[in-house]
């Protein structure tokens, strides 16, 4: 299932979406992004700002699902981004994905939030303390 | 000649600079997906400093600086993406 969302993302719900608990998969692997307090310069940070171009972020997801099964096999991907303020702490991502055994498991998941961070129609901006906010760089 | 106009969807910094996440613009005649941010700098300076690291995707799809835009196009500007 590939999903952008508003709302605090829940893994273990993901894992029941794609069947993960279903008794066909011997290992699930979980990827979190989660985000950080403090900025690469130290600041502290309340919140990181997500925002995506849906319908190219979502296509994508689904690209980088297909391309995981080609290259490890029979997985079942959840791939979800939330958008709108994160605070720090909180879940931005998750990849869950359920394989028949562990090493496919952990290559996709891998596999798939690599593909994500470098494609997908998303960006993300650094809140401050103070009120201020900046871009971070991204991957032409 | 035959009109177009396009409406434009701008993202996280591009969005900022042009005040909004949509807009409609009116291209010359024969514009390529190349034209649109030099013609929105034209009101917003600072965008044209960006026109090398944004990509344009027309339709939904990433499209090269030299595809012809069509008369009702939707032409997203995206700047370097990062998520995660």
């Amino acid at each position: 299932m590939y999903a952008i969302v508003r709302e605090p993302i829940d893994p273990r719900a993901l894992e029941t979406a794609i069947g993960a608990h279903c008794g066909r998969y011997g290992g699930v692997a979980t990827f979190l992004g989660t985000v950080r307090d403090r900025a690469a310069d130290g600041r502290p940070v309340v919140a990181l700002e997500y925002e995506a171009f849906e319908p190219m972020a979502l296509a994508e997801f689904e690209r980088i699902a297909a391309e995981a099964g080609e290259r490890f096999g029979d997985v079942a991907l959840a791939i979800v981004h939330r958008v709108g303020d994160v605070a720090a702490g909180e879940i931005s991502v998750a990849v869950v994905v359920a394989a028949a055994h562990r090493r496919a498991a952990f290559a996709a998941c891998e596999y798939a939030i690599d593909a994500l961070k470098s494609r997908a129609a998303i960006w993300k901006k650094e809140r401050y303390g103070d009120g201020s906010g900046n871009w971070l760089p991204g991957m032409p | 000649m035959e009109r177009v106009r396009v409406r434009v969807l701008a993202f996280a910094r591009i969005r900022e600079l042009l005040g909004g996440a949509q807009r409609s613009l009116e291209l010359s005649p024969g514009a390529r997906a190349g034209d649109v941010l030099p013609a929105l700098a034209g009101e917003v300076p600072a965008l044209g400093a960006l026109a090398d690291s944004t990509r344009i995707a027309r339709n939904g799809r990433i499209v090269s600086l030299d595809e012809p835009i069509r008369d009702g196009d939707e032409i997203a500007l995206l700047p370097p993406v990062g998520g995660g």
